[in-house]
This record gives C-alpha cells, structure tokens and sequence, in this order.
C-alpha cells in the first residue's frame, strides 16, 4: 500500500491548458460561464483594486465579486440588487460570482449574517465608484461636464441632451476598471472607502424590490452544479474509514479485505485512513468492508445523560473578563455598573438555571469536497462557508504557497456554520495528493453526524435581586459551557481539520464564548461566561464550534426564559416587563408589531382556567444582535396525557434597517423559525462515555411536518435610514425561550431543558411548579 | 460479478455494467449515468433527497437495487419537466420561493408529483400527510405545503 503502489495506479490524460481552471463536468454550461468573466478581473485579484469587486463585461453586462458565499439565503439575488442600482443597470445584467478564490477579494466568506452588512456593501460602494469613475471617462470623451451626465441602463448621456450618449460598453467593455480603492482591514473585517456617496432611498429602483431569486430555477430544475456533481478526468471517489469509538486509532489495515472489489486502494497515513475506488459504489462498499484493527481507547466522555453535572462540577479554565484568556469575537463580558454590590442591597433574590445540549450541524447532505492537486499546485471544490480560509489550510496541509491553492466555493447542502465540509475538504486533499490525481470525498450519514464538530451544550445561571418596590437592582447571567472554538470556525490551519489531526496536529484550543444579544438596562448587571477544558485533545467527535447563531439559542433560552421568571414573580406581563428595562424607539415599535400581529392581551403569566388535557399558552422573547431587532411570540398547545407541544403560531416582528429584497428577509425569517424549532424539540447529540451514538435520522430525530408550527408571521420593519443590518440567523435566539415561556403560560410548569421532548414535558408536568424565590441575603 | 443492465431513465434506454447487482440506483444514476439530482442524503431510505419515480411510484432510489429496476420507466426531476416545459410543481416551487439550500428540494417535488398523479386536488392536510417522511434542513415545510397547494389549484 501508500505511496509506491499507488502512485502505479492507471492514470488517464488530463486535460490541460496552461494556468486556466480546467474541468470537465456533467453539465459545466453554468460552473464554466461563472467561472470565466471576460472582463477577466481574475488576473491579480487585490483589495486595493477596483476592478477586483466590479468589471464591465464586452457587452456593457456588470460582473461582481462577491469574496462570501450563499448557503441558501438567496445573496446573490440581493447583491445583484444592490450593485444594479448603485451603477444604474437592469438587475438582470448584474453577474454576481461568489466565493472563488481565484476571482474574489477575501471577504471572510459567510459568518454572523454579514452578507449584505459587509460584503453586500463593500460591493455596493464600488459600484458607486465604478460610476462615478465611468461617468468621469464619458465627460472626457463626450466634452461633457461630469454635473450635466447621469446613467441610464448602462448608458452615460448628458441630462440637458440625451442624444449625446456613450455606454459602459463603449467605454470599457471587456477590459479592468483600472483605479484604485482605499481598504481597511482583511476578511470578515475588510471595509472600503470611496469618493462616491452612496444613492438615497429616495433614489432607488432596484433596492427594496422583491426580486425572485436567481438560484431556484436552477436547483428546482436540476440544472445547478453543485459541488457533489463535480466530475474531473481521471477522478476517484473516496470514503473515509473512521474509528469506532473516539481516540482510536488504526493499528493494522488489511488491505487483502477489499481485494474482492474491484479498483480498490487503501491510503493510510499515520492516523489517517481512507479507500478510494473508481466507481463511488464499489468505494462505499470498500469502506464498509475493510478489516481494521484499532487502537484500544480510554473512555473519554461523560455521555450525554451526565453532560450537564460535568459542566456543572469541572474547573473553570477561561472566564469572561480574565486578562490572560486570548478571547474571541463576540466574547467580552458585559458590565453595568456593579451587580455584586448590589445583590447585597436586594429585597429578593430569584435565580434560575436552563441547559442547551449538543448538537450537531445534521446538514441535510453529507460532506463532499473534490480535490485535484498536481506537484506544486491544488484546487478544491468545496461547499465550506469560509473558501478563503479553506484555501490557506489547505496550503499548510500540503505545504504550498496560498497563492498556489484555489479554493472554488460551490453551492451544496446548507451547512448552518462550521460543519464537515472543510473536513472533507483537507480528506480529498490529502488523498489527491497522495493519489496523484483528482479525488472526491463524500462523508456518509454516520460520518456527517457523528464525526461533524459539534454545538456546545452549556448551562445557563441567572440571578436577579429585586428590591421591595419590584425594581431589578441586580443583575447576573453567566454561561458555563466548554470553548466554541476546539476547532476554528475558519478551518485556516491543519488542526482545524480531522485530516490535519489525524495526521499529527494537536487540537489548538482557544477561549471563545459570548454573551446573549439583548439591551436591558438594568443599572447593576453582568453578562458573562465560564469555560471548561475540552473532553479530547484530538479528533474528537465532540470537538466544539460554531452552529448557526452561536451565540443565540445556547445563551438566550436562559436569558430570556429568565427575564420571563421575574415578570412571573412580579405578577407583570411579560412585554411590559420588558418595557421598562428598554430605551429605544426601534425596540418600541417592534414590540408593538409584535403585540399587534398576535392580539396580545396584556396579564401575567400563567394563563387562568386551563382546565382539560390541551393547555393553550403564549411566550414572548427579545433579541437584539448587530443592528438587527426580534421580537418574537409562539404559541403553544401542550397535551398533558402525551407531553406533545403543538406550535400553531409564531409571530416575529423583524426590524433589519434597509431592507434590500422584503420577500426574500420573510422567507429567510419563516425557514429559521422552522430550522430552530427543530433544534429546541428534538435534537441533541447522544454518546456514551466512548462513541457519539447520533449516526443517523433515527438516533439524531429533527422536525418533520406533523411538529412544524403551522403558522409563522413574519412582520418585517423597514427603516431605510438605517443601514442593512443582518437577517440570516438572528431570529433563531429567542425561540426556545419563547416556546419554554409559552409552556409556563400554558401549564405553570418550566422547561430547563432543550430538546422539549414529550418524557421530558410530561416529568415537568408531574413534577409541577417550583419555588425559584430566594430569601434576601 | 459484472452484470450488463439496461435502465430507462426520463424516456431513454441507457445501458451499464454494474459490479454489484445491489448497488442502489442512487449510484448508477448519479455517478455512472450523470444524473446528478436524485441526491445523496442518508443511503438509508430516511430522508428522501434521492427520490425518484419507477413507474410512477416515488421510491427512494438510495435503497432500491439497480437490478430490481431495470427495464421499468425511471423519472428523475429532470424528466418530471424542463425550463421550456415545467411541471407545474417545479412553477409553483419558483412562485413560492420555496427553497435555502435546495439540496432536499428533488425529494420533496419527486413525491409532491406522485401525490399529485393519483390525487390532483388534495386538502392541505393530504398534502402534509404525503410529506411527512421527508426532512428537510433548512425548513422550508410550510412554503412546500403552499407550493403544492397552488399547482393543485392550478391543475
């Protein structure tokens, strides 16, 4: 086996031409025709360069670079919309090409739902620019003052005489918009600064318009190539071999196991196992088939029935507010004046615990990546979220220069974050590398489940100090949970992979939590976090990460079904509770919509005169993130005999500022609801003291359509004078406070605890209500 | 033991060598013939990403044996209509807005076909029941109901 045998596997010819992307794919119509502009702004793509974000093509059309990715939210279609209005052509000539190393400036790819924030206006800018610039060129050719041109459709002409025209086409069709752009800052922080302002609401066409998105038609008919589609000459397909319990690692490979299946090869280096094959099926089978003997491994995990009391009991390693811990983004604590003074002050004292548990990514397709690295140069096809970190990891894997990696971000499953895919990613490397010869990498069900970096669970600790009038006088929210980050959401180095670990790569640990996004101005309060050492210092399927709004659902079930406990105690209503702890008008006005949406009657929770087996209640929960505003009110239908939670409403009132396309923030608000009600009724990761268990639909269970709430209203606020904030994950927070609030409507009784499973809402039930009411101190 | 088999896919004869008569259709589909929209997304027959009909029936071709399928009418979303020539499902799943991601999405229209075949003008409750065994990630539940519901209307 390894090297010597495989490299005299049969090789068939390449296809090649000198420094171009060369493949050859089922259907490569679109992949191609995306991937090669004619104003061809690939040659040097720079941040300093206009003609990296925006190129005029031969025929006038407008191409953009957009250096992020879309996992199923429809930017392309609203980035199109921004950049067609800026420089004033149809939307329809707008190309947008989307996470290509090769072509794009790195915008830190897809993260903490920036698309239009960031990268959505760094496009918008140069586009303004680039009209401005064109606008300039037609003045000198034209003789025309720039004050008396204006832009129609791509065609420059004077405002006092439209005979006297000239077109982008004309101008500069074909060729780079040759100007420079002043940047600040790199990736997910890159900003832009140019000349030219941006246009007014008043002055949009485009903006604000529903476009119908530019994707559907291809994935409704098939024809989008995807990255699981990708098919380059000579290309074997790969299955990864993954040990059977965590830690283990493989001691003998009898490759004579799989001699039965034809075209067959094992590749095993160090810690790394995999097959490849020359027809997927026989690859599949290769995998399931090889006799391995592993490594014995010591029981690593407390299972997840004991997770929470190892959370509980095991010593802080990282805390919020410490010096000396390298924290994170979103993970400085958060202080208002001093709340442990003033819980000495307080009349009560009400505290209240709540758990997340783990949860796994559970894309809806495995991890695939295809990898075609030849001597001094690769290039991988890759669904991860993050291309541009993709790239330099892979670089370090294989020891090459960045520059000499391409990474080709492809449409594929949606992902929610950090899943598999850059895994997949560095396993087709790897093996392509070894193989000499293109390789695709596609994870199984099992794989994707149990081997995906995992969600955190944690265990959320509230504590409130009311004095004698009712008024908080302190207030503290701490969060104890392990890193977010055993493995880096932006797989930029070898230890951020399976592959890079198996190879001999220690997990590289760093502090990274947050706190819960919401604004009450409670004068004595702390928001903070508590960390605890990772249960495996290597490839561990539990390795912790980033799921969709990491720092929403963990954190906000507690905070929020916190919130909702002392207005319980007060005998208030849940929103005028809130009311008094919030300051601005747009947290106003949501609130109202909200309310107003749902015909909220102002009392107290719980609901009186629940009598019969189905109790009906409402829950409300607040989120601010990022400029963008949730209020959020489900609706619940509890079945005593059964546990069951029905959900027949959610109504969310959504404030984003500028909206670029209303239809499509509806639609991405409906989808989150249903994608996070799944989370809060059903999912955790189950694993005993060895191995995750979570390997398929039925040990993993997510929604299906007879748990889906029926009705979700989606109020949506404009505020074109705010800039555009983020839509694609905010939402998601507050719902499993808002479902937790609206059982305790319903029934008096508290869920702690997600998934709200039937055992656990009928134990809840049993047990019944409980005094959370501590003396004073 | 290498088996020659012929399969007709979306109205053509297409004739392969398979090494295993068990190999799932899934996989002659997509890796030997091309056909890249039944997708992978358990191999388990759970969630219904690689759906396609067998002689009008919805069938999760992850699970079923090329060998049991050969010479019976094979329709993929390819087959179930074209830009040019839509099924109305494929209309009402562009009119809805219906999909994130999409990797679900042939499942999910494969077997809205099907229950639109043999029941042209379901009750949303009929649709729901017919989609009830099939996942999808990115919730888009609801908006499918719709787009279902409308092509009904349409029919």
């Amino acid at each position: 086996m390894l090297e010597l045998e495989l490299n005299q596997l049969s090789r068939r010819a390449f296809l090649t031409t000198a420094g171009a992307l060369v493949v050859a794919i089922a259907s490569p119509a679109e992949f191609l025709s995306a991937a090669t502009p004619d104003s061809a702004a690939a040659a040097g793509v720079r941040p300093g360069k206009l003609s990296s974000y925006i190129s005029i093509e031969r025929d006038g059309s407008v191409v953009a670079y957009y250096g992020k990715i879309d996992g199923g939210q429809g930017l392309e279609t609203s980035v199109a919309q921004l950049v067609a209005d800026e420089i004033d052509v149809p939307w329809e000539r707008v190309r947008v090409v989307l996470g290509d190393t090769g072509q794009c400036v790195n915008m830190g790819g897809s993260t903490a739902g920036n698309g239009l924030r960031q990268g959505g206006i760094i496009l918008r800018q140069t586009a303004a620019e680039a009209r401005r610039l064109l606008i300039q060129m037609a003045g000198d050719k034209l003789g025309i003052a720039p004050a008396d041109l204006t832009v129609t459709d791509g065609v420059v002409h004077s405002v006092s005489d439209p005979a006297k025209r000239i077109s982008y086409a004309e101008l500069i069709g074909g060729r780079p918009l040759d100007a420079p752009v002043e940047f600040h800052g790199e990736a997910q922080q890159l900003t832009v600064k140019v000349q030219a302002p941006l246009k007014k609401p008043e002055q949009f066409k485009v903006i604000g318009k529903s476009y119908p998105r530019r994707d559907m038609p291809g994935k409704v008919f098939g024809t989008l190539q995807q990255v699981a589609d990708v098919k380059l000459p000579n290309m074997a397909h790969a299955r990864m071999v993954r040990p059977p319990v965590a830690g283990a690692v493989p001691v003998t490979v009898d490759e004579k196991s799989i001699a039965d299946i034809p075209g067959t090869q094992v590749v095993w280096i160090k810690d790394f196992l995999g097959v490849v094959a020359e027809r997927e099926w026989n690859a599949v089978r290769a995998a399931k088939q090889l006799k391995v003997t592993w490594s014995e491994s010591k029981a690593n995990f407390p299972g997840h029935e004991k997770l929470f009391d190892h959370i509980r009991n095991a010593p802080v390693v990282a805390r919020s507010g410490d010096r000396n811990v390298r924290a994170v983004g979103a993970s400085q604590e958060r202080t208002n004046g001093s709340a442990e003074d003033a819980f000495k002050s307080a009349a009560v004292v009400l505290e209240g615990e709540y758990e997340y548990p783990t949860m796994s990514h559970a894309s809806m397709g495995p991890a695939c990546a295809v990898a075609d690295v030849r001597g001094d140069s690769a290039t991988v096809y890759t669904s991860t979220q993050k291309p541009f970190d993709c790239q330099l990891g892979i670089a370090e894997l294989l020891d090459l220069p960045p520059e000499k990696v391409r990474a080709i971000w492809m449409f594929g499953t949606g992902g929610y974050a950090r899943d598999a895919q850059g895994d997949a990613t560095a396993d087709a490397a790897i093996l392509s590398r070894q193989l000499k010869r293109p390789v695709r990498v596609q994870y199984m069900r099992h794989e994707s489940l149990a081997w995906d970096p995992k969600g955190t669970a944690s265990v959320s600790r509230n504590r409130v100090g009311l004095d004698a009038q009712g008024n908080v006088v302190a207030y503290e929210n701490i969060t104890k949970s392990f890193s977010m980050e055993d493995c880096n959401t932006r797989e930029r180095h070898p230890q951020d992979t399976l592959a890079g670990m198996a190879l001999g790569h220690p997990l590289t640990w760093r502090a990274a939590y947050g706190t819960p996004g919401n604004a009450y101005q409670f004068e004595n309060a702390h928001w903070g976090w508590e960390l605890i050492a990772p249960l495996m210092d290597r490839s561990s399927p539990l390795r912790t990460t980033h799921i969709r709004d990491p720092f929403g659902p963990p954190l906000m079930f507690g905070s929020e079904a916190f919130i909702d406990e002392i207005a319980v105690h007060l005998k208030t209503d849940p929103i005028q509770f809130r009311l008094k702890y919030i300051k601005r008008d747009r947290e106003h006005d949501l609130f109202a919509a909200a309310a107003k949406q749902y015909g909220w009657d102002t009392r107290p929770s719980p609901r009186n005169n629940q009598q019969g087996n189905i109790a009906v209640g409402r829950g409300f929960a607040y989120r601010t993130l990022g400029g963008t505003f949730i209020a959020l009110i489900a609706e619940v239908r509890v079945h005593r005999d059964t546990g069951v939670i029905e959900i027949p409403r959610v109504v969310v009132a959504h404030d984003c500022g500028l909206i670029v396309n209303p239809e499509t923030i509806k639609h991405v608000v409906d989808r989150q609801i249903i994608w996070q009600t799944s989370r809060t009724m059903h999912e955790e990761v189950q694993f005993d003291d060895k191995m995750v268990h979570s390997v398929d639909w039925l040990t993993y269970p997510v929604l299906k359509m007879p748990g889906v709430p029926r009705s979700v209203e989606v109020v949506t606020i404009n505020r074109p004078d705010q800039p555009t904030s983020g839509a694609a994950e905010m939402a998601c927070g507050p719902l499993p406070a808002a479902l937790s609030n609206a059982v305790f409507d319903a029934t008096g009784v508290r869920l702690r605890r997600v998934p709200f499973t039937p055992e656990r809402v009928k134990a809840a039930l049993a047990r019944g209500p409980e005094r959370v009411v501590k003396a004073a101190l | 033991m290498a088996q020659n088999l012929t399969l007709n896919i979306d109205g053509k004869a297409h004739s392969i060598t398979v090494d295993d008569p068990k190999m799932p259709l899934l996989y002659a589909l997509r890796d030997e013939l091309g056909f890249s929209n039944p997708r992978f997304g358990c191999g388990l027959g759970q969630c219904g990403a690689c759906t396609v009909h067998v002689d009008g029936q919805a069938v999760r071709s992850c699970t079923i044996a090329v060998s049991l399928v050969a010479n019976r009418k094979i329709t993929t979303l390819a087959g179930l209509g074209t830009p040019e020539k839509p099924h109305p499902l494929q209309t009402a799943w562009i009119a809805e807005q219906v999909n994130q991601c999409g990797y679900c999405i042939n499942g999910w229209i494969m077997t809205g076909a099907e229950l639109l075949a043999r029941n042209p003008h379901p009750t949303e409750e009929e649709v729901r029941d017919a989609l009830s065994d099939l996942i999808c990630r990115c919730g888009t539940h609801n908006a499918a109901v719709k787009a279902v519901m409308r092509a009904a209307e349409k029919a």
